[in-house]
């Protein structure tokens, strides 16, 4: 089985946020990033299907030359090689335009599977994955929890709200979203470091992108909905404070 | 004119497009609501309630059972056909399963998980999260109409939807949709084995997020839920990680609750876990980030780290 994981490099979750100048952007000079969480499931995933079938996992990364660190952690993982379609305008880009330069270059692999997490913890769109499938003329299903199969179908477990799943079959070559949690993940090895200096990564410059479908105008502090008051001190003052006003204010113990 | 997307599922409305029905309202006039089924007439007799122009009832036998390709195949040639200005849909689990690509097959933007609408002269301007909902962001949608958007749960008010005098009229669109282009075939919807614990009916809940670090840390959380007399609940990277069960997840993907005392341990708060526990009394953050959304929602906030201010809790609640 020939299987695309598509990876996105964001900002650490432990980074604390700085706008920059312009306010439409962070300050990408001052972060540190790190693998897109929900990938890095469906980049385990395909190592799992590929460890069942055999095959080969390639992953795909649309984004600056700074995303280079996130696909050399995949390497590491176990993918088999790379491909990097590297624009510095990919970074903060709409998911149409991601979507079309992710397409472009691996619409001629011919792949089985195409893997995505189901979104990015930057921007958020939830949207790159089902896109890539309309262009690439494929089949999808989204926030997966499970696949099995492989024999020119697949049938896989699609996360539905509160509770509910559903099961779906549909054929292959499909593009599946993947959820957090559908399995453990494992750690690059010591060898696998070491093995992924050797793998090839080809770079790709994406086709002149089209109009974006969408502006960011501004980026700003969400303003606290509720008023929330800030109890400080030493822990324990601030832990008598709190006591104190959940018993005589809210009532709550 | 915004064409409002109804979910069902069924037979059975889903509540959150009245709150798709109330942005659509703020955004701009005539409104009209598609529902997409097969038999779905007392769903758009339910929606028909709304202050809206017409309530489109879109069938085909295919559209029986919700699939991606059948929504996108039926939707795509039903705006092509109403040439709506906007089109908007709750953004739900299955909104996210087709809207994209519906957009993606008409060429057009794609705004999602929108929570506010602002007017800039003429032009719309849409509020969205960013960055696990650290940041806001304004943003304009460009290219030719309809724009889609989609309205985060819970960002908009059902009963703000403003309702009509009378029932709205209905009309009834037959669309062929071939049942050989549905590639997905879907079974029934199912719930995993019985939950074993209703976190719902908790009147005090102490919930643990990422901030806890490790399994092994779970017994101080464990020790000032037997303090306040609260059920123990997580959100979800700590049910992904086994450490503690499914059931016991807050969230889009777990549980709702709306206790009297929520208590959120070293949970950032992303959208995802707020939606499920947002309805709460009162509700206590306790992190180390001062920018957490979790402090956004809270009543009571104490920026620092949970071990050494939850054992002062339980310390202060045993004396």
């Amino acid at each position: 089985m020939k299987i695309a994981v598509c990876i996105k490099q964001v900002v650490t979750r432990e980074w604390q946020i700085r706008v920059n100048d312009a306010k439409t952007w962070i300050r990408d000079q001052d972060a540190s990033f790190e693998l897109n969480e929900p990938d890095a499931y469906a980049l385990e995933e395909a190592l799992r299907l590929k460890e069942k079938h055999t095959g080969d996992v390639v992953v795909c990364s649309a984004g600056p030359a700074r995303a280079a660190q996130v696909i050399r952690e995949a390497l590491a993982r176990g993918a088999d090689r790379a491909i990097h379609v590297e624009s510095d305008a990919l970074a903060a880009a709409d998911a149409f335009t991601v979507a079309d330069a992710l397409a472009g270059a691996i619409r001629d692999e011919k792949f089985d599977l195409v893997l995505t997490g189901l979104q990015s913890d930057d921007q958020g769109f939830g949207q790159v994955g089902v896109v890539l499938a309309e262009k690439l003329g494929m089949p999808h299903a989204t926030i997966i929890m499970e696949v099995q199969g492989g024999q020119g179908t697949l049938r896989v477990k699609r996360e539905l709200e509160g509770g509910w799943f559903q099961w779906v079959t549909l054929p292959l070559p499909a593009v599946l979203t993947i959820q957090s949690g559908i399995n453990q993940l494992r750690y690059a090895t010591l060898k696998g470091i070491m093995a992924a200096k050797k793998k090839e990564i080809r770079k790709v410059t994406p086709a002149p992108a089209a109009e974006p479908s969408q502006r960011i105008l501004r980026v700003y502090f969400p303003e606290k909905g509720k008023k929330t008051q800030i109890i400080s001190g030493t822990p324990a003052e601030a832990a008598r404070e709190l006591v104190k006003h959940l018993r005589e204010d809210a009532r709550a113990i | 004119m915004v064409l409002v997307l109804a979910e069902q599922r069924g037979g059975k409305l889903n509540r959150t497009t009245w709150e798709a029905v109330a942005a659509a309202q703020q955004a701009g006039t005539p409104v009209k609501i598609v529902v997409p089924g097969s038999g779905a007439d007392t769903v758009a007799a339910e929606i028909a309630a709304a202050d809206a122009a017409e309530v489109i009832l879109a069938e085909a036998p295919a559209l029986a059972d919700y699939t991606a390709d059948g929504y996108v195949a039926a939707l795509s040639a039903l705006i092509a056909q109403e040439k709506p200005d906007l089109v908007f849909l709750p953004h739900t689990y299955q909104t996210r399963d087709f809207a994209p690509a519906l957009a993606a097959r008409l060429g057009r933007a794609l705004v999602t998980d929108v929570t506010a609408i602002k007017k800039d002269g003429g032009a719309i301007v849409y509020v969205r999260p960013m960055f696990q909902g650290k940041l806001n962001a304004d943003v304009s949608a460009t290219g030719p109409a309809p724009h889609l958007i989609t309205i985060q749960i819970g960002a908009f008010r059902a009963d703000a939807a403003k309702r009509g005098a009378s029932p709205a009229a209905t009309r009834k669109v037959s669309l062929a949709v071939e049942a050989t282009a549905i590639r997905q075939k879907p079974e029934a919807p199912f719930k995993e084995a019985k939950q074993a614990v209703d976190l719902s009916q908790a009147e005090r809940i102490v919930s643990v997020g990422r901030g806890i670090k490790g399994q092994e840390h779970l017994k101080v959380a464990q020790d000032l839920a037997a303090a306040l007399g609260a059920e123990l609940a997580a959100s979800r990277p700590i049910c992904d990680a086994g450490w503690l069960p499914m059931d016991r997840q807050i969230g889009s993907s777990g549980q709702t609750v709306a206790p009297k005392l929520y208590v959120a341990l070293g949970i950032s708060g992303a959208i995802q876990h707020l939606v499920g526990m947002k309805g709460s009394r009162t509700i206590v953050a306790i992190n180390k980030d001062p920018e957490a959304p979790m402090f956004e929602v809270a009543d009571y906030g104490i920026v620092g780290d949970l071990f050494e201010i939850v054992p002062a809790m339980i310390a202060e609640l045993n004396k």
